[in-house]
């Protein structure tokens, strides 16, 4: 790697810390970044000529607080970089400083952080945005062409966002324990928010929302270091592994979707797999079950079988019902009846649906499976509705691909019978 | 004598990079390794998943089991290269090698070792 490249690498590593430390320190998310943008700016002029420090975190604190109390205004006429000089005690300074932030002090700052962008009061699509802009450093072009939308606009939305996160109150003291247990659950909500904002590639193409799913993991790792113990955190982020562990074999060359009894196990991430395996073992040591844990383990027992065929479908099914009571939803239920198709048969999946079709309207997923269990059941006329009905919802080029592929299979054998 | 070269650097950097510059780093160490594998220098190479899967067992009087790494420490042990060498001074040269094919910040801490069950079978 090239020496800007490794210092680009170690300010992105660096970064969520370091901004939630200044946020503690300035209490205003515009502040705190002001004084990070200080930082790097020092550290791209300082790192090269005397190398990089022993701890990034505390440098970038350390200087970021400074340049922010003395240099930012000044700076603002001059434009002249800092001297030699004014970096050249640094090296004693950070020491006692290193001392100062204490790991548990990081640890809420980081969670405090994530929870301001991550504001319940904000509309998803916001928290996602300011959450990639201030805490993964991405810039409003990156994430524009994520979301499809101008650089403009976007630039508007994390405005907004900012405008109305700075207007709410989020108490700076150290959280006790159930306030921490809940702007936990409320991030990694939003964790998984933008994971399957990446995943879906509703509306988009696959390649450019790849960066998302990589944020989401690299957070939920970030998250679960400072909580380690956290069940739940274990399973997001065995979940969001395993998911993407499939990503290389869930489209083919052409876009199309590929299903999962379709896919190439060879084109799976072996190491995103082994990696979730091993901390959803962690997870159920616990005891403590929840929604996540229950997802990532369904997963993990397709992940498990070498072929489609050696799917285990009693386990997943039991599975499903428990998350339908852990969280009950139509569209949990509708997977639990996919699980009842494998196993007693399209009839049998078919009656679940039909109690659910009141609760799915206008859900894309519950029409493709109707169809295809109507298609199973030789009811080829009902299906086709079906199939049109998916189409109309269809959210991306590749989904509305894949309905039609059906359409079309369903006209070629009516042709031939 | 065998070495040890436990690698350390900042897991949330590490994590930080693309997996073009990941697959560059090892494309680059392979360079390395495989030319002491070709002198015969060459034992098991290892990188351990992130510390999130790590569980940590404290030993005593009732043993507890704990989620995460031993130690909270700002760089972590990252993964470690089992070398044959002559001496310390050809350990730092081939740690040395290393470090110029993974130009990323960190360290490495060389420690000579020695095999309790030499004989014993790999998994």
């Amino acid at each position: 790697m090239s020496t800007i490249a490794w210092i680009d690498v170690a300010l992105r590593g660096a970064r969520p810390q370091a901004m939630g430390a200044l946020l503690r320190h300035f209490r205003g998310l515009d502040l705190a970044e002001e004084a990070f943008q200080e930082a790097c700016l020092r550290a791209l002029n300082s790192w090269p000529r005397n190398g990089p420090p022993r701890d990034t975190v505390a440098w970038l604190v350390l200087v970021g607080r400074n340049a922010a109390l003395d240099g930012v205004r000044r700076r603002r006429r001059e434009r002249e970089l800092p001297g030699e000089e004014a970096l050249s005690d640094l090296s004693d300074a950070e020491g006692p400083l290193a001392e100062q932030l204490d790991e548990a002090d990081y640890r809420d700052d980081l969670l405090r952080l994530l929870f301001m962008c991550c504001h319940p009061e904000l509309p998803a699509t916001q928290q996602i945005a300011l959450a990639l802009r201030i805490v993964c450093g991405l810039t409003v072009p990156e994430i524009a062409r994520a979301f499809l939308v101008t650089d403009v606009a976007m630039e508007q939305r994390i405005t907004r966002a900012k405008n109305r996160v700075a207007a709410e109150y989020i108490p700076f003291e150290t959280p006790g324990a159930p306030e921490r247990a809940e702007r936990l659950a409320a991030v990694a909500a939003v964790l998984y928010l933008l994971f399957n904002e990446g995943y879906s590639a509703t509306g988009g193409s696959a390649h450019v929302r790849v960066p998302l799913c990589d944020e989401a993991i690299r957070l939920a790792r970030l998250l679960l270091r400072l909580f380690p113990g956290e069940p739940e955190m274990l399973g997001l982020t065995a979940l969001m592994l395993l998911q993407h562990s499939r990503s290389k074999a869930r489209l083919d060359a052409q876009g199309a979707i590929v299903l999962l009894e379709d896919q190439d196990r060879g084109l799976w991430d072996r190491d995103r797999i082994a990696e979730a395996l091993a901390l959803l073992d962690k997870a159920l040591r616990h005891a403590r079950p929840g929604p996540y844990q229950v997802q990532a383990a369904i997963a993990a027992i397709h992940a498990r079988a070498p072929r489609f065929e050696d799917t285990d479908w009693a386990e997943i099914e039991q599975l499903y019902a428990v998350l339908e009571r852990l969280q009950p939803s139509p569209v949990v239920s509708l997977n639990r009846a996919v699980a009842v198709a494998k196993l007693r048969g399209p009839a049998a999946a078919l009656a679940v649906l039909d109690v659910l079709a009141k609760d799915l309207p206008g859900y894309f997923y519950f029409f493709g499976v109707r169809g295809a269990l109507l298609v199973d059941l030789g009811r080829p006329d009902e299906a086709r509705e079906a199939f049109d009905r998916a189409l109309a919802l269809a959210k991306s080029p590749a989904e509305a691909a894949h309905i039609r592929l059906q359409i079309d299979r369903l006209t070629r054998k009516k042709e031939a019978g | 004598m065998l070495y040890a070269i436990l690698c350390y650097d900042r897991e949330d950097v590490v994590e930080s990079w693309t997996a073009e510059q990941d697959a560059a780093v090892i494309a680059k160490l392979d360079v390395v390794t495989d030319q002491l594998a070709r002198e015969g220098r060459l034992g098991p190479v290892a990188r351990l998943m992130p510390t999130t899967t790590a569980t940590t067992l404290r030993k005593g009087k009732e043993t507890i089991v704990l989620d995460g790494p031993f130690a909270e420490t700002k760089e972590q042990l990252l993964g470690f290269f089992i070398v044959e060498c002559a001496s310390l001074e050809q350990a730092i040269a081939t740690a040395k090698d290393l470090g110029q094919a993974n130009s990323s910040n960190g360290s490495y801490e060389i420690r000579p070792l020695r095999l309790l069950r030499p004989q014993a079978p790999r998994p």
